[in-house]
Protein backbone atom coordinates (compact mmCIF):
# COMPACT_ATOMS: atom_id res chain seq x y z
CA UNK A 1 0.00 0.00 0.00
CA UNK A 2 1.33 3.59 -0.76
CA UNK A 3 0.60 5.12 2.42
CA UNK A 4 2.42 2.96 4.82
CA UNK A 5 5.36 2.18 2.02
CA UNK A 6 5.99 6.50 2.37
CA UNK A 7 5.94 6.53 5.77
CA UNK A 8 8.51 3.28 6.03
CA UNK A 9 11.02 5.57 3.98
CA UNK A 10 10.40 8.60 6.01
CA UNK A 11 11.14 6.89 8.98
CA UNK A 12 14.66 5.35 7.36
CA UNK A 13 15.58 9.21 7.18
CA UNK A 14 15.72 8.87 3.35
CA UNK A 15 13.94 12.27 3.09
CA UNK A 16 16.63 14.22 1.41
CA UNK A 17 17.29 11.80 -1.07
CA UNK A 18 13.74 11.36 -2.27
CA UNK A 19 13.29 15.12 -2.08
CA UNK A 20 16.45 15.23 -4.66
CA UNK A 21 14.91 13.10 -6.95
CA UNK A 22 17.43 10.60 -6.53
CA UNK A 23 15.88 7.71 -4.62
CA UNK A 24 16.64 4.06 -6.58
CA UNK A 25 13.02 3.25 -8.16
CA UNK A 26 12.61 -1.02 -8.91
CA UNK A 27 10.46 -1.60 -10.85
CA UNK A 28 7.51 -4.47 -10.37
CA UNK A 29 8.32 -8.18 -12.10
CA UNK A 30 5.67 -9.27 -14.30
CA UNK A 31 6.16 -12.99 -13.91
CA UNK A 32 3.15 -13.37 -15.98
CA UNK A 33 4.37 -11.63 -19.25
CA UNK A 34 7.44 -14.39 -18.89
CA UNK A 35 5.50 -17.34 -19.18
CA UNK A 36 3.62 -16.64 -21.77
CA UNK A 37 5.68 -14.78 -23.54
CA UNK A 38 7.93 -18.47 -23.20
CA UNK A 39 4.54 -20.09 -24.07
CA UNK A 40 4.12 -18.70 -27.20
CA UNK A 41 7.90 -19.19 -28.89
CA UNK A 42 7.39 -23.15 -27.57
CA UNK A 43 4.11 -23.32 -29.61
CA UNK A 44 5.58 -21.61 -32.88
CA UNK A 45 9.02 -24.01 -32.44
CA UNK A 46 6.56 -26.52 -32.40
CA UNK A 47 4.62 -25.77 -35.48
CA UNK A 48 7.80 -24.89 -37.11
CA UNK A 49 8.94 -28.73 -36.59
CA UNK A 50 5.53 -29.83 -37.82
CA UNK A 51 5.96 -28.68 -41.26
CA UNK A 52 9.52 -29.28 -41.22
CA UNK A 53 8.74 -32.94 -40.39
CA UNK A 54 5.62 -32.96 -42.19
CA UNK A 55 5.00 -33.90 -45.70
CA UNK A 56 6.47 -30.84 -47.90
CA UNK A 57 9.11 -31.11 -49.79
CA UNK A 58 10.81 -27.59 -49.73
CA UNK A 59 13.07 -28.35 -52.67
CA UNK A 60 10.27 -28.23 -54.77
CA UNK A 61 9.14 -24.97 -53.42
CA UNK A 62 11.76 -23.54 -53.96
CA UNK A 63 12.88 -24.17 -57.45
CA UNK A 64 8.81 -23.58 -58.35
CA UNK A 65 9.04 -19.95 -56.58
CA UNK A 66 11.03 -18.72 -59.51
CA UNK A 67 9.29 -20.89 -62.47
CA UNK A 68 8.32 -19.06 -65.61
CA UNK A 69 4.23 -19.82 -65.23
CA UNK A 70 4.39 -18.62 -61.70
CA UNK A 71 6.35 -15.50 -62.47
CA UNK A 72 3.68 -15.00 -65.54
CA UNK A 73 0.69 -15.51 -62.95
CA UNK A 74 2.57 -12.89 -60.48
CA UNK A 75 2.85 -10.44 -63.47
CA UNK A 76 -0.74 -11.07 -64.41
CA UNK A 77 -1.86 -10.18 -60.52
CA UNK A 78 0.77 -7.41 -60.69
CA UNK A 79 -1.22 -5.83 -63.59
CA UNK A 80 -5.08 -6.25 -62.78
CA UNK A 81 -4.48 -5.50 -58.78
CA UNK A 82 -3.49 -1.63 -59.57
CA UNK A 83 -5.61 -1.55 -62.85
CA UNK A 84 -8.87 -2.94 -61.18
CA UNK A 85 -8.20 -0.86 -58.33
CA UNK A 86 -7.60 2.47 -60.37
CA UNK A 87 -11.27 1.64 -62.10
CA UNK A 88 -12.72 1.19 -58.51
CA UNK A 89 -11.32 4.43 -57.59
CA UNK A 90 -12.42 6.49 -60.19
CA UNK A 91 -15.84 4.89 -60.13
CA UNK A 92 -15.90 5.50 -56.60
CA UNK A 93 -15.31 8.72 -56.74
CA UNK A 94 -17.61 9.67 -59.46
CA UNK A 95 -19.89 7.18 -56.82
CA UNK A 96 -19.45 9.09 -53.94
CA UNK A 97 -19.87 12.48 -55.86
CA UNK A 98 -23.12 10.94 -57.27
CA UNK A 99 -24.64 10.25 -53.86
CA UNK A 100 -23.96 13.34 -52.66
CA UNK A 101 -25.27 15.36 -54.83
CA UNK A 102 -28.25 17.54 -54.36
CA UNK A 103 -30.13 15.74 -57.26
CA UNK A 104 -32.17 13.09 -55.98
CA UNK A 105 -32.12 10.60 -59.38
CA UNK A 106 -28.69 11.13 -59.37
CA UNK A 107 -27.75 10.24 -55.08
CA UNK A 108 -30.80 7.01 -55.09
CA UNK A 109 -28.72 5.79 -58.20
CA UNK A 110 -25.37 6.09 -55.99
CA UNK A 111 -27.47 4.16 -53.09
CA UNK A 112 -28.67 1.48 -55.70
CA UNK A 113 -25.13 0.49 -57.16
CA UNK A 114 -23.92 0.58 -54.24
CA UNK A 115 -26.39 -1.76 -52.35
CA UNK A 116 -25.97 -4.10 -55.91
CA UNK A 117 -22.18 -4.54 -55.87
CA UNK A 118 -21.85 -4.65 -52.18
CA UNK A 119 -24.32 -6.82 -51.55
CA UNK A 120 -23.62 -9.65 -53.82
CA UNK A 121 -20.84 -11.93 -53.68
CA UNK A 122 -17.76 -10.96 -55.30
CA UNK A 123 -17.07 -14.34 -56.85
CA UNK A 124 -20.39 -14.35 -58.09
CA UNK A 125 -19.95 -11.12 -59.83
CA UNK A 126 -16.74 -12.36 -61.89
CA UNK A 127 -18.71 -15.45 -62.75
CA UNK A 128 -21.96 -13.09 -64.47
CA UNK A 129 -19.35 -10.51 -66.19
CA UNK A 130 -17.35 -14.00 -67.43
CA UNK A 131 -20.38 -15.37 -68.80
CA UNK A 132 -22.64 -11.96 -69.96
CA UNK A 133 -22.16 -13.41 -73.53
CA UNK A 134 -25.31 -15.64 -72.44
CA UNK A 135 -27.11 -12.36 -71.78
CA UNK A 136 -25.73 -10.12 -74.98
CA UNK A 137 -24.19 -12.29 -77.27
CA UNK A 138 -23.08 -8.86 -79.20
CA UNK A 139 -21.44 -5.87 -78.13
CA UNK A 140 -22.83 -2.93 -80.38
CA UNK A 141 -21.67 0.25 -80.58
CA UNK A 142 -24.18 1.84 -83.64
CA UNK A 143 -21.76 2.77 -86.92
CA UNK A 144 -18.88 2.23 -84.95
CA UNK A 145 -18.22 -1.45 -83.38
CA UNK A 146 -19.37 -4.66 -83.10
CA UNK A 147 -17.95 -7.60 -81.89
CA UNK A 148 -19.14 -11.32 -80.04
CA UNK A 149 -19.38 -11.04 -76.59
CA UNK A 150 -17.45 -13.55 -76.62
CA UNK A 151 -13.99 -12.01 -77.87
CA UNK A 152 -14.54 -8.88 -75.85
CA UNK A 153 -15.05 -10.69 -72.67
CA UNK A 154 -11.81 -12.07 -71.83
CA UNK A 155 -10.84 -13.25 -68.29
CA UNK A 156 -8.63 -10.04 -67.64
CA UNK A 157 -11.87 -8.03 -68.70
CA UNK A 158 -14.33 -9.61 -66.67
CA UNK A 159 -11.47 -9.91 -63.60
CA UNK A 160 -11.21 -6.27 -64.39
CA UNK A 161 -14.98 -5.27 -64.56
CA UNK A 162 -16.01 -7.97 -62.04
CA UNK A 163 -13.22 -6.85 -59.50
CA UNK A 164 -13.36 -2.83 -60.11
CA UNK A 165 -16.71 -2.11 -60.06
CA UNK A 166 -17.00 -4.45 -56.89
CA UNK A 167 -13.96 -2.26 -55.34
CA UNK A 168 -15.46 0.98 -56.46
CA UNK A 169 -18.88 0.72 -54.32
CA UNK A 170 -16.51 0.26 -51.19
CA UNK A 171 -14.70 3.09 -52.12
CA UNK A 172 -17.14 4.98 -52.88
CA UNK A 173 -17.83 4.82 -49.25
CA UNK A 174 -14.48 5.43 -48.11
CA UNK A 175 -14.40 8.93 -50.41
CA UNK A 176 -17.52 10.16 -49.12
CA UNK A 177 -16.50 9.54 -45.48
CA UNK A 178 -13.22 11.33 -46.35
CA UNK A 179 -14.85 14.28 -48.37
CA UNK A 180 -17.33 14.51 -44.95
CA UNK A 181 -14.59 14.71 -42.78
CA UNK A 182 -13.54 17.66 -43.95
CA UNK A 183 -14.32 21.03 -41.97
CA UNK A 184 -17.57 22.85 -43.45
CA UNK A 185 -15.36 25.85 -43.14
CA UNK A 186 -12.81 25.06 -45.95
CA UNK A 187 -15.68 24.72 -48.61
CA UNK A 188 -17.00 28.33 -48.01
CA UNK A 189 -13.29 29.74 -47.65
CA UNK A 190 -12.75 28.62 -50.86
CA UNK A 191 -16.49 29.49 -52.32
CA UNK A 192 -15.88 32.92 -50.74
CA UNK A 193 -12.63 33.26 -52.92
CA UNK A 194 -14.94 32.80 -56.01
CA UNK A 195 -13.56 29.28 -56.54
CA UNK A 196 -16.30 26.96 -58.24
CA UNK A 197 -17.49 23.89 -56.96
CA UNK A 198 -15.17 21.32 -58.99
CA UNK A 199 -12.40 23.70 -58.23
CA UNK A 200 -12.91 23.60 -54.48
CA UNK A 201 -13.52 19.95 -54.66
CA UNK A 202 -10.00 19.02 -56.20
CA UNK A 203 -7.85 21.56 -55.23
CA UNK A 204 -8.99 21.94 -51.60
CA UNK A 205 -11.60 19.31 -50.05
CA UNK A 206 -10.21 16.44 -51.95
CA UNK A 207 -6.72 17.07 -50.78
CA UNK A 208 -7.47 17.29 -47.02
CA UNK A 209 -9.98 14.05 -47.05
CA UNK A 210 -7.10 12.02 -48.90
CA UNK A 211 -5.76 12.34 -45.53
CA UNK A 212 -9.06 10.30 -44.24
CA UNK A 213 -8.83 8.27 -47.22
CA UNK A 214 -5.62 6.93 -48.00
CA UNK A 215 -5.61 4.15 -45.12
CA UNK A 216 -8.18 2.82 -45.78
CA UNK A 217 -7.93 3.03 -49.78
CA UNK A 218 -4.31 1.08 -48.60
CA UNK A 219 -6.16 -1.64 -47.34
CA UNK A 220 -9.00 -2.14 -49.74
CA UNK A 221 -5.65 -2.16 -52.30
CA UNK A 222 -3.83 -5.22 -50.27
CA UNK A 223 -7.72 -6.62 -50.51
CA UNK A 224 -7.69 -6.26 -53.76
CA UNK A 225 -4.25 -8.38 -54.67
CA UNK A 226 -5.80 -10.88 -52.35
CA UNK A 227 -9.17 -10.69 -54.30
CA UNK A 228 -7.30 -11.23 -57.59
CA UNK A 229 -7.10 -14.36 -56.59
CA UNK A 230 -10.95 -15.35 -57.47
CA UNK A 231 -9.96 -14.42 -60.97
CA UNK A 232 -8.26 -17.82 -60.85
CA UNK A 233 -11.91 -19.35 -61.23
CA UNK A 234 -12.37 -17.64 -64.65
CA UNK A 235 -9.33 -18.94 -66.14
CA UNK A 236 -7.48 -15.41 -65.75
CA UNK A 237 -4.12 -16.70 -64.89
CA UNK A 238 -2.80 -14.73 -62.14
CA UNK A 239 -0.68 -16.60 -59.33
CA UNK A 240 -2.80 -18.94 -58.02
CA UNK A 241 -4.92 -19.93 -61.19
CA UNK A 242 -0.74 -20.63 -62.05
CA UNK A 243 -0.16 -22.72 -59.18
CA UNK A 244 -3.04 -24.96 -59.66
CA UNK A 245 -2.14 -25.57 -63.38
CA UNK A 246 0.79 -26.78 -62.56
CA UNK A 247 -0.13 -29.09 -59.29
CA UNK A 248 -2.90 -30.61 -61.39
CA UNK A 249 0.05 -32.19 -63.52
CA UNK A 250 2.45 -32.93 -60.84
CA UNK A 251 0.45 -32.98 -57.48
CA UNK A 252 2.36 -30.77 -54.95
CA UNK A 253 -0.81 -29.04 -53.93
CA UNK A 254 0.51 -27.58 -50.85
CA UNK A 255 3.86 -26.58 -52.64
CA UNK A 256 2.18 -24.67 -54.88
CA UNK A 257 0.12 -23.28 -52.60
CA UNK A 258 2.75 -22.00 -50.24
CA UNK A 259 4.68 -20.74 -53.31
CA UNK A 260 1.19 -18.40 -54.11
CA UNK A 261 1.56 -17.85 -50.21
CA UNK A 262 5.02 -16.30 -50.65
CA UNK A 263 4.46 -13.79 -52.97
CA UNK A 264 1.19 -12.35 -52.35
CA UNK A 265 3.04 -12.27 -48.80
CA UNK A 266 5.57 -10.33 -50.88
CA UNK A 267 3.31 -7.88 -52.65
CA UNK A 268 1.70 -7.55 -49.70
CA UNK A 269 4.65 -5.88 -47.86
CA UNK A 270 5.92 -3.75 -50.70
CA UNK A 271 2.33 -2.39 -50.34
CA UNK A 272 2.31 -1.73 -46.74
CA UNK A 273 5.64 0.10 -47.59
CA UNK A 274 4.09 2.26 -50.09
CA UNK A 275 0.97 3.55 -47.94
CA UNK A 276 3.33 4.16 -44.89
CA UNK A 277 5.40 6.48 -47.41
CA UNK A 278 2.16 7.86 -49.20
CA UNK A 279 0.64 8.43 -45.95
CA UNK A 280 3.29 10.48 -44.34
CA UNK A 281 3.39 12.59 -47.71
CA UNK A 282 0.06 13.35 -47.78
CA UNK A 283 0.06 14.69 -43.92
CA UNK A 284 2.09 17.71 -44.56
CA UNK A 285 0.48 20.40 -43.14
CA UNK A 286 -0.73 18.35 -40.66
CA UNK A 287 1.75 16.81 -38.50
CA UNK A 288 2.74 19.58 -36.84
CA UNK A 289 0.99 21.09 -33.46
CA UNK B 1 -21.50 58.88 -52.99
CA UNK B 2 -22.81 55.59 -54.50
CA UNK B 3 -24.23 52.91 -52.67
CA UNK B 4 -21.60 49.74 -52.51
CA UNK B 5 -24.05 47.39 -50.70
CA UNK B 6 -27.78 47.91 -51.09
CA UNK B 7 -29.78 45.44 -49.23
CA UNK B 8 -33.58 45.59 -48.95
CA UNK B 9 -36.80 43.15 -47.58
CA UNK B 10 -34.03 40.58 -46.55
CA UNK B 11 -35.76 37.62 -45.23
CA UNK B 12 -34.15 34.76 -43.91
CA UNK B 13 -35.02 31.37 -42.15
CA UNK B 14 -33.93 28.31 -41.38
CA UNK B 15 -36.30 25.72 -41.25
CA UNK B 16 -39.00 27.68 -39.18
CA UNK B 17 -36.82 29.38 -37.46
CA UNK B 18 -36.58 33.26 -38.97
CA UNK B 19 -33.48 34.26 -38.71
CA UNK B 20 -33.46 37.55 -40.62
CA UNK B 21 -37.05 39.77 -40.78
CA UNK B 22 -37.09 42.42 -43.44
CA UNK B 23 -33.60 43.73 -43.46
CA UNK B 24 -32.60 47.02 -45.40
CA UNK B 25 -29.04 48.10 -44.79
CA UNK B 26 -27.10 49.88 -47.21
CA UNK B 27 -23.31 50.79 -46.93
CA UNK B 28 -21.75 53.52 -49.17
CA UNK B 29 -18.91 53.68 -51.42
CA UNK B 30 -15.60 53.90 -48.82
CA UNK B 31 -18.03 52.76 -45.80
CA UNK B 32 -16.64 51.25 -42.73
CA UNK B 33 -19.55 49.61 -41.28
CA UNK B 34 -19.35 47.94 -37.70
CA UNK B 35 -22.13 45.47 -36.80
CA UNK B 36 -22.75 44.36 -33.12
CA UNK B 37 -25.61 42.62 -31.36
CA UNK B 38 -26.13 39.43 -29.15
CA UNK B 39 -25.16 35.78 -29.96
CA UNK B 40 -27.46 34.88 -32.28
CA UNK B 41 -29.10 37.87 -33.52
CA UNK B 42 -28.24 37.13 -36.69
CA UNK B 43 -25.27 39.05 -37.59
CA UNK B 44 -23.14 36.04 -39.32
CA UNK B 45 -26.55 35.38 -41.69
CA UNK B 46 -26.55 38.58 -43.08
CA UNK B 47 -23.07 38.59 -43.56
CA UNK B 48 -22.86 35.24 -45.60
CA UNK B 49 -26.41 36.28 -47.49
CA UNK B 50 -24.39 38.97 -49.10
CA UNK B 51 -21.68 36.75 -50.42
CA UNK B 52 -23.99 33.90 -51.19
CA UNK B 53 -23.01 31.58 -48.51
CA UNK B 54 -26.31 31.32 -47.11
CA UNK B 55 -29.88 31.98 -49.85
CA UNK B 56 -32.13 34.27 -48.35
CA UNK B 57 -35.99 33.27 -49.24
CA UNK B 58 -36.81 36.95 -50.06
CA UNK B 59 -35.32 40.31 -50.38
CA UNK B 60 -32.52 41.69 -52.76
CA UNK B 61 -28.88 42.64 -52.36
CA UNK B 62 -27.21 44.67 -54.66
CA UNK B 63 -23.62 45.01 -54.79
CA UNK B 64 -22.19 47.57 -56.73
CA UNK B 65 -25.70 47.90 -58.31
CA UNK B 66 -25.67 44.17 -59.04
CA UNK B 67 -28.51 42.22 -57.73
CA UNK B 68 -26.91 39.04 -56.19
CA UNK B 69 -27.66 35.83 -57.33
CA UNK B 70 -29.98 36.58 -60.00
CA UNK B 71 -30.67 38.62 -63.25
CA UNK B 72 -33.49 40.93 -63.54
CA UNK B 73 -35.25 41.15 -67.01
CA UNK B 74 -37.83 42.74 -67.95
CA UNK B 75 -39.11 42.74 -64.20
CA UNK B 76 -38.71 39.04 -63.39
CA UNK B 77 -35.68 37.74 -61.28
CA UNK B 78 -33.74 34.90 -63.38
CA UNK B 79 -31.60 32.56 -60.82
CA UNK B 80 -27.77 33.38 -62.05
CA UNK B 81 -25.71 30.28 -62.85
CA UNK B 82 -23.41 28.61 -60.58
CA UNK B 83 -20.25 30.08 -62.80
CA UNK B 84 -21.97 33.43 -62.81
CA UNK B 85 -22.60 33.60 -58.69
CA UNK B 86 -18.90 32.33 -58.03
CA UNK B 87 -18.04 35.00 -60.12
CA UNK B 88 -20.27 37.92 -57.98
CA UNK B 89 -18.28 36.11 -55.36
CA UNK B 90 -14.43 36.68 -56.43
CA UNK B 91 -15.08 40.44 -55.93
CA UNK B 92 -16.36 40.00 -52.29
CA UNK B 93 -13.90 39.09 -49.34
CA UNK B 94 -14.66 37.49 -46.67
CA UNK B 95 -12.88 36.58 -43.35
CA UNK B 96 -13.79 34.59 -40.93
CA UNK B 97 -13.60 34.03 -37.15
CA UNK B 98 -12.14 30.60 -37.63
CA UNK B 99 -9.81 32.03 -39.97
CA UNK B 100 -10.21 28.61 -42.73
CA UNK B 101 -6.82 28.87 -43.94
CA UNK B 102 -6.48 25.77 -46.12
CA UNK B 103 -3.88 23.31 -44.09
CA UNK B 104 -2.55 21.51 -46.91
CA UNK B 105 -1.03 24.78 -48.36
CA UNK B 106 1.72 26.99 -46.87
CA UNK B 107 0.64 30.59 -46.35
CA UNK B 108 1.91 31.82 -49.83
CA UNK B 109 0.45 28.81 -51.41
CA UNK B 110 -2.89 29.95 -49.96
CA UNK B 111 -2.95 33.31 -50.87
CA UNK B 112 -2.23 32.72 -55.12
CA UNK B 113 -4.34 29.32 -54.78
CA UNK B 114 -7.10 31.98 -56.03
CA UNK B 115 -5.92 34.40 -58.04
CA UNK B 116 -3.67 31.63 -60.22
CA UNK B 117 -6.78 29.38 -60.41
CA UNK B 118 -9.80 31.73 -60.25
CA UNK B 119 -8.49 34.72 -61.90
CA UNK B 120 -5.89 32.69 -64.02
CA UNK B 121 -3.38 35.18 -63.37
CA UNK B 122 0.42 33.86 -64.05
CA UNK B 123 2.22 32.28 -61.18
CA UNK B 124 4.99 34.01 -60.88
CA UNK B 125 2.82 37.18 -61.51
CA UNK B 126 0.52 36.11 -58.11
CA UNK B 127 3.63 34.73 -55.68
CA UNK B 128 5.13 38.63 -56.48
CA UNK B 129 2.00 39.72 -55.17
CA UNK B 130 1.16 37.68 -52.48
CA UNK B 131 4.69 38.56 -51.15
CA UNK B 132 3.76 42.25 -51.15
CA UNK B 133 0.87 41.55 -49.27
CA UNK B 134 2.62 39.11 -46.69
CA UNK B 135 4.59 42.03 -46.13
CA UNK B 136 1.61 44.57 -46.09
CA UNK B 137 0.25 42.07 -43.12
CA UNK B 138 3.80 41.96 -41.62
CA UNK B 139 4.46 38.25 -42.44
CA UNK B 140 7.34 38.52 -45.29
CA UNK B 141 9.38 36.06 -43.16
CA UNK B 142 6.06 32.84 -42.72
CA UNK B 143 5.46 32.52 -46.58
CA UNK B 144 6.52 28.99 -46.47
CA UNK B 145 5.03 28.11 -43.23
CA UNK B 146 1.62 25.99 -42.54
CA UNK B 147 -1.16 27.30 -41.28
CA UNK B 148 -0.40 24.70 -38.16
CA UNK B 149 2.69 26.26 -37.52
CA UNK B 150 1.69 29.99 -37.44
CA UNK B 151 -0.48 31.75 -34.55
CA UNK B 152 -3.87 32.74 -34.11
CA UNK B 153 -2.98 36.60 -34.96
CA UNK B 154 -0.83 35.13 -38.02
CA UNK B 155 -3.35 32.70 -39.24
CA UNK B 156 -5.94 35.91 -39.57
CA UNK B 157 -3.27 38.26 -41.01
CA UNK B 158 -2.90 35.02 -44.00
CA UNK B 159 -6.40 35.09 -44.07
CA UNK B 160 -7.26 38.82 -44.49
CA UNK B 161 -4.24 38.42 -47.03
CA UNK B 162 -5.77 35.86 -48.98
CA UNK B 163 -8.90 37.80 -49.13
CA UNK B 164 -7.31 40.68 -50.50
CA UNK B 165 -5.03 38.82 -53.64
CA UNK B 166 -8.47 38.77 -54.76
CA UNK B 167 -8.68 42.10 -55.37
CA UNK B 168 -12.39 42.32 -53.83
CA UNK B 169 -14.49 45.62 -54.07
CA UNK B 170 -16.07 45.37 -50.82
CA UNK B 171 -14.07 42.84 -47.86
CA UNK B 172 -16.21 41.37 -44.86
CA UNK B 173 -15.61 40.22 -41.93
CA UNK B 174 -17.17 38.03 -39.24
CA UNK B 175 -15.51 38.53 -35.78
CA UNK B 176 -12.12 38.37 -37.26
CA UNK B 177 -10.80 38.48 -33.49
CA UNK B 178 -13.13 36.50 -31.53
CA UNK B 179 -11.12 33.43 -31.69
CA UNK B 180 -7.50 35.04 -30.58
CA UNK B 181 -5.68 35.20 -27.61
CA UNK B 182 -6.45 39.20 -25.92
CA UNK B 183 -2.73 39.82 -26.89
CA UNK B 184 -2.80 38.88 -30.81
CA UNK B 185 -5.97 40.46 -30.97
CA UNK B 186 -4.38 44.22 -31.69
CA UNK B 187 -1.76 43.23 -34.56
CA UNK B 188 -5.42 42.10 -36.33
CA UNK B 189 -6.87 45.23 -35.66
CA UNK B 190 -3.98 46.90 -37.52
CA UNK B 191 -4.05 45.50 -40.28
CA UNK B 192 -7.79 46.12 -40.98
CA UNK B 193 -7.34 49.83 -39.76
CA UNK B 194 -4.58 49.95 -42.16
CA UNK B 195 -7.32 48.57 -44.67
CA UNK B 196 -9.30 50.50 -43.60
CA UNK B 197 -7.36 53.90 -44.41
CA UNK B 198 -7.03 52.88 -47.82
CA UNK B 199 -10.55 53.32 -48.60
CA UNK B 200 -11.57 49.47 -48.73
CA UNK B 201 -15.09 49.23 -47.88
CA UNK B 202 -15.78 47.13 -44.98
CA UNK B 203 -18.61 45.47 -43.15
CA UNK B 204 -17.07 44.12 -39.81
CA UNK B 205 -19.26 42.10 -37.01
CA UNK B 206 -17.07 42.71 -34.26
CA UNK B 207 -17.57 42.84 -30.32
CA UNK B 208 -14.49 44.82 -30.33
CA UNK B 209 -16.09 48.33 -29.62
CA UNK B 210 -13.10 50.47 -29.40
CA UNK B 211 -12.34 49.61 -32.87
CA UNK B 212 -15.97 50.90 -33.72
CA UNK B 213 -15.53 53.67 -32.22
CA UNK B 214 -12.11 54.09 -33.68
CA UNK B 215 -12.12 53.02 -37.21
CA UNK B 216 -15.96 52.87 -38.13
CA UNK B 217 -18.30 55.41 -40.12
CA UNK B 218 -21.10 53.89 -38.83
CA UNK B 219 -22.34 51.61 -36.10
CA UNK B 220 -25.26 49.74 -36.76
CA UNK B 221 -26.96 47.70 -34.13
CA UNK B 222 -28.69 44.01 -34.87
CA UNK B 223 -31.18 41.86 -32.27
CA UNK B 224 -33.60 39.21 -32.83
CA UNK B 225 -32.86 39.42 -36.66
CA UNK B 226 -33.46 43.38 -36.95
CA UNK B 227 -31.44 46.23 -37.38
CA UNK B 228 -32.47 47.98 -34.20
CA UNK B 229 -30.92 50.85 -34.66
CA UNK B 230 -27.63 52.46 -36.45
CA UNK B 231 -25.76 55.58 -36.50
CA UNK B 232 -22.17 57.33 -36.11
CA UNK B 233 -19.85 55.46 -33.65
CA UNK B 234 -20.30 58.54 -31.36
CA UNK B 235 -23.88 58.20 -31.61
CA UNK B 236 -24.58 54.78 -31.52
CA UNK B 237 -21.91 53.97 -28.70
CA UNK B 238 -22.24 57.07 -26.51
CA UNK B 239 -26.26 57.68 -26.33
CA UNK B 240 -27.90 55.04 -27.57
CA UNK B 241 -31.57 55.62 -28.09
CA UNK B 242 -33.05 52.06 -28.30
CA UNK B 243 -32.99 50.52 -25.02
CA UNK B 244 -32.08 47.24 -26.27
CA UNK B 245 -29.33 48.85 -27.59
CA UNK B 246 -28.43 50.57 -24.60
CA UNK B 247 -28.23 47.42 -22.32
CA UNK B 248 -26.42 45.41 -25.04
CA UNK B 249 -23.54 48.21 -25.12
CA UNK B 250 -23.39 47.92 -21.32
CA UNK B 251 -22.96 44.68 -21.00
CA UNK B 252 -20.01 44.58 -23.35
CA UNK B 253 -18.42 47.10 -21.61
CA UNK B 254 -19.85 46.50 -18.38
N1 LIG C 1 -27.09 26.60 -40.69
C1 LIG C 1 -28.00 26.93 -39.75
N2 LIG C 1 -29.06 26.11 -39.52
C2 LIG C 1 -29.98 26.43 -38.60
N3 LIG C 1 -29.96 27.54 -37.85
C3 LIG C 1 -28.95 28.39 -38.02
C4 LIG C 1 -27.91 28.13 -38.97
N4 LIG C 1 -27.04 29.16 -38.94
C5 LIG C 1 -27.50 30.01 -38.00
N5 LIG C 1 -28.64 29.56 -37.46
C6 LIG C 1 -29.44 30.26 -36.44
O1 LIG C 1 -29.66 31.54 -36.89
C7 LIG C 1 -29.59 32.47 -35.81
C8 LIG C 1 -28.62 33.58 -36.16
O2 LIG C 1 -27.34 33.02 -36.27
P1 LIG C 1 -26.07 33.90 -36.61
O3 LIG C 1 -24.95 32.95 -36.69
O4 LIG C 1 -26.36 34.73 -37.80
O5 LIG C 1 -25.97 34.81 -35.32
P2 LIG C 1 -24.79 35.78 -34.92
O6 LIG C 1 -25.43 37.11 -34.67
O7 LIG C 1 -23.70 35.72 -35.91
O8 LIG C 1 -24.33 35.18 -33.54
P3 LIG C 1 -22.85 35.06 -32.93
O9 LIG C 1 -22.51 36.37 -32.33
O10 LIG C 1 -23.01 33.98 -31.91
O11 LIG C 1 -21.95 34.65 -34.05
C9 LIG C 1 -29.20 31.69 -34.59
O12 LIG C 1 -30.36 31.48 -33.83
C10 LIG C 1 -28.69 30.39 -35.13
O13 LIG C 1 -28.99 29.35 -34.26
MG1 LIG D 1 -21.70 34.95 -35.90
Amino acid sequence: MPSTGKSKIMTMGNMSCLEMGRTERIRRKYYGRYVSGLAIVVILLLIVRAFKNGMIDWGIVGEFLTAESILVGLLKTIIMAPLAMLLGLVLGLVIALMRMSPNPVCSSFAVGYMWLFRGSPQLLQLFLWYNIALVFPTITIPYLFSMPTIQVMTPFVATLLGLGICQSAYTAEVFRAGIISVDKGQGEAAAALGMGGGLSMRRIILPQAMRAIVPPVGNEFIGMVKATSLASAIQYTEILNAAQRIYYVNNYVIELLIVATVWYLFIVSLLTIGQSFLERRIGRGFERR
Amino acid sequence: MSNKVEIRGLTKSFGSVQVLHDVDFTVKEGEIVCLIGPSGSGKSTLLRCINQLEEAQSGIIRVDGLIQGWSERSGKLYELSPRNITAQRSHIGMVFQRFNLFPHLTALENIIEAPIHVRGIRRAEAIKQARQLLENVGLANKQDSYPSELSGGQQQRVAIARALAMKPRLMLFDEPTSALDPELVSEVLAVMKNLAEIGMTMIVVTHELGFAREVADRVAFMDQGRIVESGTPEELLTSPRNSRTKSFISSVLQ
